[in-house]
């Protein structure tokens, strides 16, 4: 009663910021970052490092939607970075080739798709733990890539072909994508009841299957969805430059789960949103823009984000203690 | 439980010992006396952090970071030796206690704030990997004396050095884990934490050794590593997680803890590089053998699961 008493005197703003703590934190980092770099050299906030910014880095926001269900849903996915390169080069080398732009958009998303319905069918049929599987599907896709490539560049795309390139009233297409998907799946996440269930497996499993839900589907499904976007993000990584490398990006995977860690999904599943792992991914962006213009050297970026993820979790653990302490 | 063990551990001797035949009808360069030492010489630095992994895994945690500890004491090593001075010997002590460092930074994250190891060495994967960047900007340090070279190039009695060290380290681990109260201790935690715990038995203190001995096993084998390759550089052991956790499960040890032994690890570590070494000898490039270390990986668990299910059920 007393718990009631509290929860009914909240005003709407303690409840906004209970609700989306971690996503106004990203959001504030973001903010005061622009603030003070762009104070410190001016050309920061110019248009064209603006758009590189937001633009150039969508495809990590896209893919971290996926990554986001993923980690909800209870699991993790390594190998995603190699997965994006081998789709990017599916959907370069499709596009060489005489077929038509739209199988050359469509079929990698598909292939996307495939393969990690069978990654999820593995973890939850057959039992594997994720983070196995995902490493042995991170060197079967990136040995796969490389010796099929050879690290040969591919180039010669038709000019349609350009998704990320084009533009609508000034904007690049990049970050609609970024918007527009992840609004969708915010709602989604929210109100449709496979959303609702991913939660649910997350948080924990057998009370979600005592409910009545069937967490291994749940989790097939959430991989599945994290395919769609994983070929998403390839798109708009393969062509938003003139080249496909066909490797793998470096650090691709840990700089997509980072992103949904920092924007508060709790690794240990059943908490965060794709609002959060979005605007992390854009803090990201801004982050390695940033020591571009303040001078410090790119080789530190890998350090900064390991210490971002290292303070997030410390920062996640605390509050669950608290939480715990709190109800006890 | 035990008998699984065996059985296990036989059904892996056997399918050894089938690739040494099939590998040797391949390529007659393959059962040589060179070609076998050399691939010692190759297998050291994996299974030195191979026989660190098993207690950790045994112990129901993972350790991802020892990969980029290789890469930051190797770092840390040209440093310590080139930029600041100190002599040599010096130095590699230095840069295996920085290793140990790291390992006992892992261990705190985990045992005082309750992160799951798998979270907390994926961060710290990020953190010393970029803290390698950092530090060494792309510069690589070379110019090491001729007698460090001893360590990764040269050989005891007609035997690599690393894999005297290798044997040493590999007998070590098999007591400790299999004969000692440290060992029992070890497999209490991992079969059962919260039972462990109810026991009296020191959990928090246990994995917090094992991850320091974990920290300091990747710094010895990065020493080694420079020694072989005469040359530091800031991506030195980047996916090396991968090959010592195969291996690890490859020989066994349950992913989910509490089971596992180092003979097991050692025939995982003999079955991975022996294949790498016969595919490399029948044209596979390297990147192939990738392909199928990771489809070896995901068959071995997916077999373990299955014959586990059938004996407990």
């Amino acid at each position: 009663m007393a718990v009631a008493g509290v929860l009914g005197r909240r005003s709407a703003a303690s409840r906004l910021v209970e609700g989306y703590g971690q996503e106004l934190v990203v959001l504030g980092a973001i903010a005061a970052l622009l603030v003070i770099v762009g104070t410190v050299n001016p050309r920061f906030l110019g248009e064209n490092n603006l758009i590189s910014m937001f633009s150039g880095n969508a495809y990590i926001a896209v893919a971290a939607i996926g990554m986001s269900l993923v980690i909800i849903s209870g699991h993790i996915d390594v190998s995603v970075g190699s997965l994006i390169g081998v789709l990017a080069t599916i959907a370069g080398t499709l596009a060489v080739g005489d077929y038509p732009i739209w199988v050359a958009w469509t079929v990698p998303v598909l292939v996307g798709v495939v393969i990690n319905t069978f990654v999820g069918a593995l973890i939850a049929y057959f039992r594997i733990p994720s983070i196995v599987v995902t490493l042995g599907m991170l060197s079967i896709l990136k040995g796969g890539l490389i010796s099929y490539t050879a690290g040969t560049w591919i180039t010669g795309m038709p000019p349609e072909f350009f998704i990320a390139q084009a533009r609508l009233f000034g904007i690049p297409a990049p970050v609609y994508f970024m918007v527009v998907l992840t609004i969708a799946m915010a709602l989604w996440m929210r109100y449709a009841a496979l959303g609702r269930a991913i939660y649910a497996v997350g948080g924990n499993p057998e009370a979600a299957r005592a409910s009545g839900l069937y967490p291994e589907r749940v989790c097939v499904a959430a991989f599945a969805m994290h395919g769609f976007f994983a070929g998403i993000a390839a798109l708009l990584f393969a062509t938003q430059l003139q080249v496909i490398q066909s490797t793998v990006p470096p650090n691709l995977e840990l700089t997509v789960i980072t992103a949904s860690v920092i924007g508060g999904v709790s690794i240990l599943g059943g908490t965060g949103t794709v609002i959060g792992s979005t605007l992390a991914a854009i803090l990201f962006a801004c982050i390695s823009s940033a020591l571009v213009f303040l001078n410090v050297s790119a080789y530190w970026l890998r350090a900064v984000l390991g210490l971002l993820i290292l303070a997030t979790v410390l920062a996640d653990m605390a509050r669950r203690r608290r939480h715990r302490a709190g109800r006890l | 439980m035990s008998r699984y063990l065996v059985r296990h551990e036989t059904i892996l001797a056997v399918l050894l010992v089938l690739a040494l035949i099939v590998l040797s009808f391949q390529s007659d360069r393959f059962f040589t006396v060179d070609n076998l030492l050399n691939q010692g010489r190759l297998m050291a630095e994996v299974g030195l952090i191979a026989l660190a992994m098993t207690f950790v895994i045994v112990s129901a945690g993972i350790d991802l970071s020892v990969g980029s500890i290789l890469g930051l004491v190797a770092i840390l090593l040209g440093v310590f030796w080139q930029n600041l001075g100190l002599p040599l010997p010096l130095a590699m002590v230095l840069g295996v206690v920085a290793g140990g460092l790291a390992g006992l930074f892992n261990g705190i994250i985990i045992t005082r704030f309750r992160v799951p190891p798998l979270i907390a060495t994926l961060a710290t994967l990020a953190l010393y990997r970029g803290l390698a960047e950092g530090i060494s900007q792309a510069r690589s340090v070379r110019g090491y004396p001729e007698w460090f070279f001893v360590l990764g190039q040269g050989e005891v009695l007609g035997v690599p050095t690393q894999v005297w060290i290798f044997l040493v380290c590999a007998a070590v681990a098999a007591v400790v884990l299999g004969l000692s109260t440290f060992g029992r201790a070890t497999y209490a935690a991992g079969a059962n934490a919260v039972a462990a715990r109810f026991s009296g038995i020191p959990v928090d203190r246990t994995i917090l050794l094992i991850y320091t001995a974990s920290g300091l096993i990747s710094g010895l084998a990065a020493v080694i590593f420079v020694s072989r390759v005469s040359t530091t550089r800031s991506d030195m052991g980047t996916g090396l997680e991968l090959d010592v956790i195969t291996a690890v499960v490859l020989g066994g040890t349950s992913i989910f803890g509490g089971r596992g032994t180092i003979i097991g690890t050692l025939l995982g570590l003999m079955l991975m590089q022996a294949l790498k070494n016969g595919l490399a000898l029948a044209g596979v490039k390297g990147d192939g053998t990738i392909v199928v270390i990771g489809l070896i990986l995901i068959a071995t668990i997916i077999i373990s699961n299955l014959v586990r299910r059938e004996t407990d059920g």
